[in-house]
C-alpha cells in the first residue's frame, strides 16, 4: 500500500499545519480494534481516499463514545467518557462528524449535545449517499452485478434514527438485486448484540438472538448479506458460520461492497 | 303518573358516575405518584400524533385485519354511544325517543348505529375467535395466564351483550310502532332489528313492552357497569390512549436521557479548579438524595405509569422482541402489566393508610420484574416501534437497570469486565488506547 491510495491524517497533523478537514471521521472502538471492523474502517478510507475528501481521525485521541456502559446503565462512566471526548472534539473545533458504527453514530449525534458536544453527525452511508449525490463518488456494479443482496438494518440506524434509504440507495446502484428480509426496516429484527448484550453472555433461553436473525437472510437466500454495523456484521457472520454456509453467503458492510465494487 | 322509573334512574346514574370518577381519581393520584417529566412542549406534533395514532388508528392498522376489525368496533362503540345521550335524557324526563323529531335524519341515526352495532358484534366473534380458537400465540403467551385471559374474554362478552340488548330494544320498539302502542312514536329505520322483531308475532303488547323496557334498562346499566370496570382491565385504553399518545416521546428513539443529577457530579469530577475537599453543597433540610435509576413505581416518572395503564396487553411488544422470541424470560408486555400491578398494590397501600404510602418490604424490581428480565434485553427499541398506543416499555427496562449498576453495583460480571475496559483504557477491549490507530499501518 502506498502513500497515495491509503493515508490516514490525524487531527494533531491537520491541526500542525494548519489545516481543518471536511469531516472527522469516528473510528470507534470496533472500528480500531477488531479484525473483521478493522477491515471495513480500511474500506472506507479507502472510499474518502479515491472521492478526495479531506477527513481526519483522532487516532490515540479517540475513546469509547460510553454507549455500552450507558446502555448498560452506568450513566456516570458514559458521562465521563462523553466529557472527555467532547473537550477533545471542541478543541479541534469540529463541526462535522462520519462514523461507520450506528451505535457511536447515535451517542455522538442524540446524547452528547446536552453534555456541550454539538456537531452534524452522519451514519458512513449517508456521507457517502452524500457523495454519490455530489458527483464526487461514482459506484459501478462491478463483482455485484446480478447477485442477490440483502440488508439487516442496525437498530441504532433504524428504528433508533430512521435511517432506512441511504444504505439501500447506494446498493441499488451496484446493479445488484435488493431482496427485503420478511422482518425489515421499522420491524427489523435485532441482531442481538445491542444493549451491552454483545460483551456478555445471553440470558437464559432457547436460542441465540443471531442465529434468529441469520435464518431470516438466509430465507432470502442471498450471496450477500449487507450490514451497516461492525456488531451487526460480527453477530451475523457467526450466525452463518453457525448455519454452516459460510462458504457461500459472505457477511459485508456497504463500505466494502462500494470499495471492492470499485476495485479499491 | 309516577316518578319511581326517573328517580331510580337518576340514582342509578349518579351511581354510576360517582363511583366512576371516584376511580378517575384514584387513576390520577396514582399516575402522579411517577417522578416529573416535560412532556408539554410542542403541542403541534402532540396534538398530530395522537389525531394520527389514536383517533387516526394509524398503528393498529399495520396488522391489517386487527386493525380494520378494531376500527369498526372503535367507530362503534363511540358512535352508539351518541345514543347514550337519549337515553339520558328519556330516563330523567320520562320521554320515550326524545330526539325523534329529527325525523328522516334521526332514522339515518338509528340505521347506522343498527348497522355497526352489528359490525361490532362480527368483529367480536372474530377477535373472540382469534383468542379462543385459533389461538394466536401473542393472545396465549404465558403472560396472559389468569386474570388477564378472563379479562380479555369478558370484555368481549360484554360488548356483544350490550349490542345485543341495544338490537333487542329497537326491534321490541319497531314491533310495537308497528301495532301502534301509545307511547311509542314511529321513528327510527331498523335495518338489522327488522329480522328480530318477527320473533314478537303473537305475543301480548305487555310482553313486548316489558321485553323492551327490560332491554333499555339493561342497556344502559350495562354501559354503566362497562364505564366502571375499565379502571381494572385493559379496557382502560379506550380512555387513556388518547393522552397517551399525545404525552408519547417525541426525540428519536435511540436517544436515551442523560441523567442530570449524574452530570452535575461528573462536572464536578471534571472540572481541575474543583476544590475535591469542598463540602458538597448543603442538602435541603430533610432532603433524600436522589436515587439513581429505578427499583419502585415511584422511581419511574409519570408517562411510564400511564403507559402501564394504558397497555391493551396486546403484545405486538413482546412478538417483536428479540429476546422474547428466542425463548427469555423478558417479555416487554409483562414489564407494563407488572408495572400496572405494583402500581395498584401501591396505590391501594395508600388508601388502607389515610393516603400515604407505608413501606410494604417489596418492591417493582424483584418482586414483580426481576434482573434476568432486564439484563436480557437488546434496547433494540422494538417493543417502542410496534407498540400501537406508543408506549416505551424500553424506558422503564432502562431505569432498572440504572438503578442495578449505579446503586447496586449489580451489573452481571461480564459488563462490569468491560465497564473496568472503559474506564482504564478507554475500549470495552483490553486494548491500549495508543493502539487505537494500529490498524492505519496493518497491512
Ligand atoms: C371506544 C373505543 C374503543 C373500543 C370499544 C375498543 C375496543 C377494543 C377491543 C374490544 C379490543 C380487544 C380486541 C381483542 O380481543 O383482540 C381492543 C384492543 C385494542 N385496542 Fe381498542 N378500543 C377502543 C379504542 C381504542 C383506541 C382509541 C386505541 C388507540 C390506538 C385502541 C387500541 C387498541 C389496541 C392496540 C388493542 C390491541 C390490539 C391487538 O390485539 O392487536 N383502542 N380494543
Ligand atoms: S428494546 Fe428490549 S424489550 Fe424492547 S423489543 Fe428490544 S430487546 Fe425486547
Ligand atoms: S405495550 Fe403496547 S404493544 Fe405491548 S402489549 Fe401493551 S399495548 Fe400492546
Amino acid at each position: 500500500m502506498t502513500e497515495d491510495n491509503f493515508t490516514v491524517p490525524t487531527m494533531a497533523d491537520m491541526m500542525a499545519s494548519g489545516q481543518q478537514p471536511e469531516v472527522l471521521f469516528w473510528v470507534g472502538c470496533s472500528g480500531s480494534f477488531d479484525d473483521r471492523a478493522k477491515k471495513i474502517t480500511k474500506a472506507f478510507v479507502k472510499i474518502l481516499n479515491s472521492a478526495k475528501v479531506p477527513f481526519a481521525v483522532l487516532g490515540t485521541e479517540e475513546s469509547c463514545t460510553g454507549d455500552p456502559a450507558k446502555r448498560a446503565g452506568n450513566e456516570f462512566l458514559f458521562q465521563m467518557q462523553a466529557m472527555a471526548n467532547i473537550e477533545v472534539l471542541n478543541a479541534y473545533d469540529v463541526k462535522k462528524i462520519v462514523t461507520a458504527c450506528p451505535h457511536c453514530f447515535n451517542t455522538i449525534k442524540n446524547e452528547y449535545p446536552e453534555l456541550g458536544g454539538t456537531y452534524e453527525v452522519v451514519h458512513h452511508t449517508e456521507f457517502l449517499k452524500s457523495l454519490l449525490d455530489d458527483g464526487r463518488l461514482t459506484i459501478e456494479g462491478g463483482q455485484f452485478k446480478g447477485k442477490k443482496i440483502t440488508f439487516h438494518d442496525p437498530c441504532y440506524l433504524g428504528r433508533a434514527n430512521n435511517i432506512y434509504e441511504a444504505p439501500r440507495d447506494l446498493m441499488e446502484k451496484l446493479d445488484a438485486e435488493l431482496v427485503e428480509m420478511k422482518r425489515s426496516k421499522l420491524n427489523g429484527l435485532c441482531c442481538g448484540a445491542g444493549g451491552a448484550q454483545m460483551f456478555k453472555e445471553p440470558e437464559k433461553g432457547n436460542k441465540d438472538v443471531n442465529v434468529e436473525r441469520t435464518e431470516d437472510a438466509l430465507e432470502t437466500q442471498p450471496d450477500i448479506i449487507a450490514a451497516g454495523c461492525p456488531f451487526c456484521n460480527t453477530m451475523l457472520t457467526d450466525g452463518v458460520k453457525a448455519k454452516n454456509r459460510e462458504h457461500d453467503i459472505k457477511v459485508m458492510d456497504v463500505a466494502e461492497l462500494i470499495a471492492n465494487a470499485k476495485d479499491l | 303518573m309516577s316518578y319511581l322509573d326517573n328517580i331510580l334512574f337518576v340514582l342509578i346514574l349518579a351511581a354510576g358516575f360517582g363511583y366512576f370518577a371516584i376511580n378517575v381519581k384514584k387513576l390520577i393520584r396514582n399516575i402522579k405518584l411517577g417522578r416529573n417529566v416535560d412532556r408539554f412542549d410542542n403541542p403541534g406534533e402532540r396534538w398530530n400524533n395522537m389525531a394520527m395514532i389514536a383517533l387516526g388508528q394509524s398503528k393498529m392498522v399495520r396488522k391489517p385485519v386487527m386493525g380494520i376489525l378494531h376500527i369498526i368496533v372503535y367507530v362503534g362503540f363511540i358512535l352508539i354511544n351518541i345514543e347514550l345521550l337519549e337515553i339520558i335524557v328519556d330516563g330523567i324526563a320520562g320521554t320515550h325517543r326524545v330526539f325523534s323529531f329529527m325525523g328522516g335524519f334521526y332514522s339515518f341515526l338509528i340505521g347506522t348505529f343498527e348497522l355497526l352495532a352489528f359490525g361490532v358484534i362480527v368483529s367480536v366473534a372474530i377477535f373472540w375467535i382469534r383468542r379462543n380458537i385459533i389461538k394466536l400465540k401473542r393472545f396465549i403467551h404465558s403472560d396472559l395466564k389468569g386474570w388477564p385471559k378472563n379479562d380479555a374474554n369478558y370484555i368481549l362478552y360484554f360488548e356483544t351483550v350490550l349490542m345485543i340488548l341495544f338490537l333487542t330494544m329497537n326491534a321490541a320498539d319497531g314491533h310495537l310502532q308497528a301495532a301502534g302502542a301509545h307511547h311509542y312514536v314511529q321513528a327510527g329505520s331498523f335495518p338489522i332489528s327488522g329480522f328480530i322483531s318477527p320473533l314478537f308475532e303473537g305475543m301480548s303488547e305487555g310482553t313486548v313492552i316489558l321485553i323492551e323496557r327490560a332491554a333499555w334498562w339493561m342497556h344502559i346499566v350495562g354501559i354503566l357497569v362497562f364505564m366502571n370496570y375499565l379502571y381494572y382491565s385493559k379496557h382502560l385504553h379506550i380512555l387513556l390512549a388518547f393522552p397517551n399518545t399525545y404525552f408519547a416521546n417525541l426525540k428519536p428513539k435511540g436517544k436515551f436521557v442523560n441523567l442530570e443529577s449524574v452530570t452535575a457530579e461528573v462536572k464536578l469530577m471534571m472540572d481541575p479548579n474543583a476544590d475535591p475537599f469542598a463540602a458538597a453543597p448543603p442538602a435541603e433540610e430533610g432532603a433524600v438524595p436522589e436515587k439513581f435509576g429505578a427499583s419502585d413505581v415511584q422511581d419511574l416518572n409519570w408517562v411510564q405509569l400511564m403507559n402501564a395503564y394504558t397497555c391493551t396487553e396486546c403484545g405486538r411488544c413482546t412478538e417483536s422482541c428479540p429476546a422474547n422470541i428466542t425463548g427469555k424470560k423478558l417479555s416487554p408486555r409483562n414489564i407494563m402489566m407488572k408495572t400496572r400491578d405494583r402500581l395498584e398494590e401501591v396505590g391501594k397501600n395508600i388508601d388502607k393508610n389515610k393516603g400515604t404510602f407505608v413501606d410494604d418490604g417489596k418492591s417493582l424490581l424483584n418482586d414483580y420484574i426481576t434482573p434476568e428480565e432486564l439484563w436480557a434485553c437488546t434496547t433494540c427499541n422494538g417493543c417502542v416501534e410496534a407498540c400501537p398506543v406508543n408506549i416505551d416499555p424500553l424506558s422503564i427496562i432502562m431505569d432498572m437497570r440504572r438503578y442495578l449498576v449505579m446503586e447496586q453495583s449489580a451489573a452481571p460480571v461480564e459488563l462490569n469486565g468491560m465497564m473496568t475496559n472503559i474506564e482504564n483504557n478507554g475500549a470495552p477491549w483490553q486494548y491500549s488506547q495508543m493502539d487505537r490507530l494500529n490498524w492505519k499501518d496493518e497491512a
